[in-house]
C-alpha cells in the first residue's frame, strides 16, 4: 500500500460518555510525508483523542484515517508496527534506569539499541552520561529526551508526539524543538500537538483547533499574512490601565495585552496623535505606538472571538 | 520469545526494586504464619485440670499420678461430683477434666476393659482437642505399661467429650487458610495493581502501540507473580513444617500443582481487575473488598460454612478459595492422594478456566 | 513601602542538597510578583515555604507581616492558593465549591452568599451555580479557582502555573483577573511558563539552581540583558543551569 500522504483524516468524530461529549467534531486534515505538522489548541481541544484514534487506540464514531496507507480501524497491528508514539502523560519506568527503559522498548519493537543507534544518538549522548540512573531521578527535560528516544528506537515512519513540551520550562522547550528539526532531517514525519502558540511558527504546517473543531490549517506563515487588519503594538507605563483606556476609545475593535504591549486593532481609520492625545488625557505617560506584524497566537485569538 | 523475555525481565525488576512491596510481599506470609501459628496452637503447658476419682483404687492413682507428673497438666484439685466440676468449667478455672468411673481398676481387671471420660472446654476448639490428646496419651502409656505385664492385652477406652462446640467445628487448620489468603493477596492485588499502572503512567498506551501482543503484555505481567506466588507457598510449608511441627502428610508435587492452579485462578482474577478499573486505589480497594473478604468469609478457614445460611453456602460454592482450601486440608492434613480431591480439582480448574476467558476477553486492544 | 513579603537569605536544604539557596527579596503591596525559573531550580520550595508549608533551613522571611517559623497558621489565613495542579472539588458544584472553600477561610455563612453572589456573576457563571465544575471548560475552571481563592480577601495569592494548557483568549481573561485583584490591593505572586506573561508583572526574579539571578522590571532586565524580550533574558539565565528536577 502507497499513499501520497503520510497521515490522512477524513470527517474524524468522537464522543465520549452518557451525555455524548463531543471531543472530536467532523476533523479533517492530512499531513505530508516528512512532514513536521502541528496541532495547535488549548487543552481539551480534542488534540489527546485525535492522537489517540491515529495511533489505533480509540476507535472513531464517524469518518476515516489512514497512517502511512494504512486504514486506522482495519490495519490497526500495521500501523501499530510503524509508527512511534510519545503520549502526553507518558512517564516512563520511573524504577528502569534510562538504559534499561530504552533497551525495554527497544525489544517491544523488536529491535535493538545498537540497530537504530543513529537515530537517537543526536538525543541520547546528551542523556548517556546518566544512562544507569533511573528515569524517576531525571529532571522533566531529560524524562523528555528519553521518551523520545523510547519513541524513536524503532524507526518509526510516523512520530506522533502529543504534548511532547507541556509543564517543560522554555530552555528544554527550544532544545526539544531544534532536537525535532533535526529528526525531520531523517524523513521521518512527525505529528505533534502543543498548547504553546509560539511553537507554532516551528512547524511546516499548522491546524488550529478549539473545542474538538479545526479553525483553520496552513502554513504558520500564511495564517499570519490572512490577518485581516493592521495590528498595532502599545505601550504605556500602566498596561492593566492602557488596556482599559483602549477598550473605551471608540476605534478600537479589539485590543488584548500581548507581552509587555498591547495589541490593539481599529475599525476604519486610525491617528496616531489623536490616540495618543486621549490616553494622555486617561493619566498613562511612556506611551508608544507601533505597526506589528500579527503572530500565530494572534491569529488564534482572532479565530476564538469570531 | 526474546521480546518475551526481556519482558518478563523488566516486570521482575519492577518487583525487585520495589524493596518495600517485596517485604511486605515475603514478609506477610512468614508474619501470618507466625501469628495464627502461635495465637492458635501454642503449645500448651501447665494447664489445670480437675480429676474425679470414682473409683479411688490403683489404675486410677496411678494414671492421675502420671497426669500430674506431665508438664501439661496441674491437677487443680479433686472434686467429687458433677456440679463442682461444672461450676469450674465455667468459671474458666480448669480446660479439662478427667472422671474416672467407680470399679475402673475391677473392670480393667475382669473385663480387660475399662472407660474413662475425658471433658474438655471446646469453645477454643484448637486447645481442647490438643489438652484431650494428651490426656489420651498419657493413658495410652499407662495401658502400654501394664500391657507388657500380662499375657492378653488391656484395653482402656477414653471417651471423650467436647463440651460446648461438640464438633469441634472451624479448628483453625490454618495453613491452608493462609496459604490461599496470602496467594489471593500476592497474585489478585498485584498483578491488577501492575498492570493497572501501567495505564496511569501512560506506558500502556506505548505498549499497546507497538507490535507486541497485548495477551503478551498480559502474560509477562503475570509470570513474575506465578513465580513469587510458589515461592510463597514453598515459604509457607517450610515454616509450617520447620517451625510449627505441622508435617505435609500428603506429597509435596500434588500440593505444587494444586497451589498452581489456584495461583491461575487468581491471576485470571487480577487481570480482571485490572481491565476494569484505571486506577492503583481503586484497583486495591476492589481487591482488598471483593477479593480478600470473601476468602476470608467463605472459604470455610474462619468461619464453619455449615453453620452459615442456605443462600450464603451456595455463594461460597463460587469462591475459588474454598477449593483450594478443601484441597490442601485433604493433602497436607490428611494425607489424601489427588483421587480423593479430584472433584474440588475440577472445580476450582473451571472457575479458572471461566475467568482466565472472560478476563482475556475482555482485556481490550484499544483504550475504550 | 509595604512590603508585604520580606525574605533575607531564606534557604532550604533536603540533606546536602540546596533546593533553595539563601534567596532575599521583597514583595510590595497590591504589586504582581512573577516568580520565574527553569524546572527544578527550586520555585516550588521556595513557595512552600513562604505558603507556611514547609520550615526554611536556614535565614528569616515574613509573609503578610508574619515569621514563616513561627506563625505558619496565621500565614495560612492571610494567603490564597491556586494551582494547575489543584484547584477546585470536580465532583462538586460551583456553589458547593465556593461555600466549602469560603468555610475554610473562615467567611461567614452571609459572606460567603453575598461573596459568592458577586463573584459569580461577575464570572458570568450565574447559570452555572449549580453544575459539576468536573463539567466547565478549564479555562472557566481556572478563572473560578482563581476567584474562589482571593474570595476572602487574602493579603497575598500564591498562583503556580495558573495558565498552563488554557486557550489564549482565556489565558488572557484570566489576566485580567490578576490586574484588578492587584487594583483591589492583593498582592499576586505567580509563577509561569508562558514567557509573555513575565511581562504582565510588575516585578518578576528569575531563579537558577537554587539562587535568585535576576530581579527586577520586565523593561529593565531587557535592558539589563541587551535582549529583546523576557524569553531571551530567560534564555541568557537559564541555558547555563546545572540542575533541573
Amino acid at each position: 500500500m502507497s499513499s501520497a500522504f503520510a497521515i490522512e483524516v477524513n470527517g474524524l468524530r468522537k464522543t465520549y460518555g452518557k451525555e455524548q461529549l463531543v471531543a472530536v467534531d467532523d476533523v479533517s486534515f492530512h499531513v505530508n510525508k516528512g512532514e513536521l505538522f502541528g496541532l495547535i489548541g488549548p487543552d481539551g481541544a480534542g488534540k489527546t483523542s485525535i492522537f489517540r484514534m491515529l495511533t489505533t487506540l480509540l476507535l472513531p464514531e464517524k469518518g476515516t484515517a489512514k497512517v502511512d496507507g494504512y486504514d486506522i480501524v482495519a490495519d490497526y497491528k500495521q500501523i501499530r508496527k510503524t509508527v512511534g508514539y510519545m503520549p502526553g502523560k507518558f512517564s516512563l519506568y520511573s524504577d528502569l534506569t534510562i538504559e534499561e527503559n530504552l533497551r525495554f522498548f527497544a525489544t517491544v519493537f523488536g529491535t535493538t539499541i545498537a540497530q537504530n543507534y543513529h537515530l537517537i544518538e543526536d538525543v541520547y549522548v546528551q542523556i548517556e552520561p546518566f544512562k544507569n540512573r533511573r528515569a524517576g531521578k531525571l529532571s522533566g527535560g531529560m524524562k523528555q529526551k528519553l521518551a523520545l528516544c523510547c519513541a524513536l528506537i524503532h524507526k518509526p515512519t510516523v512520530l506522533f508526539l502529543d504534548e511532547p513540551t507541556t509543564g517543560v520550562d522554555p530552555v528544554s522547550r527550544k532544545e526539544f524543538w531544534e532536537m525535532l528539526k533535526r529528526l525531520k532531517a531523517q524523513h521521518i514525519t512527525i505529528l505533534v500537538s502543543t498548547p504553546y502558540m509560539d511553537e507554532a511558527t516551528l512547524c511546516d504546517r499548522i491546524a488550529l483547533i478549539q473545542n474538538g473543531k479545526i479553525l483553520s490549517i496552513n502554513t504558520p506563515q500564511i495564517m499570519i499574512q490572512q490577518y485581516p487588519e493592521q495590528l498595532y503594538a502599545i505601550k504605556a507605563d500602566q498596561m492593566y490601565e492602557l488596556i482599559k483606556a483602549l477598550r473605551k476609545y471608540p476605534e478600537v475593535m479589539d485590543c488584548y495585552a500581548f507581552g509587555e504591549y498591547a495589541h490593539v486593532s481599529f475599525n476604519g481609520s486610525f491617528e496616531d496623535n489623536k490616540l495618543k492625545t486621549y490616553l494622555k488625557t486617561e493619566g498613562l505617560t511612556q506611551i508608544e505606538i507601533k505597526p506589528v506584524p500579527p503572530t500565530i497566537e494572534d491569529y488564534f485569538i482572532k479565530l476564538l472571538k469570531n | 520469545m526474546e521480546q518475551f523475555i526481556n519482558f518478563v525481565k523488566k516486570e521482575f525488576a519492577h518487583v525487585w526494586r520495589d524493596k518495600k512491596t517485596l517485604l511486605i510481599l515475603f514478609g506477610m506470609p512468614v508474619i501470618q504464619i507466625l501469628i495464627f501459628g502461635f495465637a492458635l496452637t501454642n503449645e500448651v503447658k501447665n494447664s489445670e485440670i480437675i480429676v474425679m476419682d470414682q473409683a479411688k483404687d490403683q489404675a486410677s492413682q496411678q494414671i492421675i499420678h502420671r497426669i500430674a507428673a506431665s508438664r501439661y497438666f496441674d491437677i487443680q484439685r479433686s472434686v467429687m461430683n458433677n456440679e463442682q466440676m461444672e461450676a469450674a468449667f465455667k468459671k474458666g478455672e480448669i480446660k479439662v477434666a478427667v472422671v474416672f468411673p467407680a470399679g475402673f481398676n475391677e473392670s480393667l481387671l475382669h473385663q480387660r476393659k475399662a472407660q474413662i471420660q475425658i471433658l474438655a472446654d471446646a469453645s477454643d476448639p484448637n486447645t481442647a482437642s490438643m489438652l484431650t490428646n494428651y490426656v489420651s496419651s498419657i493413658i495410652q502409656d499407662y495401658q502400654n505399661s501394664i500391657d507388657k505385664t500380662a499375657a492378653i492385652s488391656y484395653s482402656i477406652v477414653p471417651e471423650i467429650r467436647m463440651l460446648y462446640n461438640p464438633q469441634l467445628k472451624g479448628a483453625p487448620n490454618f495453613v491452608p487458610g493462609v496459604m490461599a489468603l496470602v496467594l489471593m493477596l500476592v497474585c489478585v492485588m498485584m498483578t491488577a495493581i501492575s498492570i493497572v499502572k501501567e495505564k496511569e503512567t501512560g506506558t500502556m498506551e506505548v505498549l499497546l502501540v507497538s507490535p507486541f501482543s497485548p495477551l503478551l503484555v498480559i502474560l509477562s505481567k503475570a509470570i513474575p507473580y506465578l513465580i513469587l506466588s510458589l515461592i510463597n507457598v514453598a515459604s509457607i510449608l517450610l515454616l509450617s513444617v520447620y517451625v510449627l511441627d505441622l508435617p505435609v502428610n500428603g506429597s509435596v508435587i500434588l500440593l505444587f500443582a494444586e497451589s498452581t492452579l489456584f495461583i491461575i485462578t487468581c491471576l485470571s482474577l487480577g487481570i480482571f481487575i485490572s481491565v476494569k478499573t484505571n486506577s492503583q486505589q481503586m484497583a486495591m480497594l476492589i481487591s482488598l473488598m471483593g477479593m480478600f473478604l470473601p476468602t476470608v468469609l467463605f472459604s470455610g478457614f474462619m468461619f464453619p460454612i455449615e453453620n452459615m445460611p442456605y443462600a450464603l453456602q451456595i455463594i461460597s460454592n463460587l469462591v475459588p478459595a474454598k477449593w483450594f482450601y478443601l484441597i490442601v486440608k485433604s493433602i497436607m492434613i490428611k494425607g489424601l492422594g489427588f483421587s480423593a480431591i479430584w472433584k474440588e480439582t475440577l472445580i476450582l480448574g473451571g472457575i479458572t478456566l471461566v475467568l482466565l476467558v472472560v478476563s482475556l476477553k475482555s482485556f481490550k486492544i484499544r483504550l475504550a | 513601602m509595604e512590603y508585604v513579603i520580606k525574605t533575607d537569605r531564606l534557604t532550604k536544604r533536603f540533606g546536602d542538597f540546596t533546593a533553595t539557596n539563601e534567596i532575599t527579596f521583597e514583595v510590595e503591596k497590591a504589586e504582581i510578583f512573577g516568580f520565574l525559573g527553569a524546572n527544578g531550580a527550586g520555585k516550588t520550595t521556595a513557595m512552600r515555604m513562604l505558603c507556611g508549608l514547609s520550615i526554611p533551613s536556614s535565614g528569616t522571611a515574613t509573609v503578610a507581616g508574619f515569621d514563616v517559623y513561627k506563625q505558619t497558621e496565621e500565614i495560612k489565613r492571610n494567603i490564597g492558593y491556586m494551582s494547575q495542579r489543584f484547584s477546585l472539588y470536580e465532583d462538586l458544584t460551583v456553589q458547593e465549591n465556593i461555600r466549602f472553600f469560603g468555610g475554610i477561610y473562615g467567611l461567614s455563612n452571609r459572606e460567603i452568599k453575598t461573596k459568592g453572589e458577586d463573584l459569580l456573576e461577575q464570572l458570568g457563571l450565574k447559570n452555572e451555580a449549580k453544575k459539576l465544575v468536573a463539567s466547565l471548560p478549564l479555562g472557566w475552571k481556572q478563572k473560578l479557582s482563581f476567584s474562589v481563592a482571593v474570595l476572602h480577601q487574602p493579603k497575598i495569592v500564591f498562583l503556580d502555573e495558573p495558565t498552563g494548557g488554557v486557550d489564549p483568549v482565556t489565558r488572557r481573561q484570566f489576566w485580567d483577573l490578576i490586574y484588578e485583584a492587584s487594583a483591589k490591593g492583593i498582592t499576586v505572586f505567580v509563577t509561569t511558563h508562558y514567557m509573555d506573561e513575565a511581562e504582565y508583572c510588575n516585578r518578576i526574579s528569575i531563579m537558577v539552581d537554587g539562587k535568585i539571578e535576576a530581579l527586577d522590571t520586565p523593561a529593565n532586565l531587557k535592558s539589563q540583558f541587551k535582549a529583546s524580550s523576557m524569553d531571551q533574558v530567560f534564555y541568557q539565565l537559564a541555558r547555563g543551569a546545572k540542575r533541573s528536577d
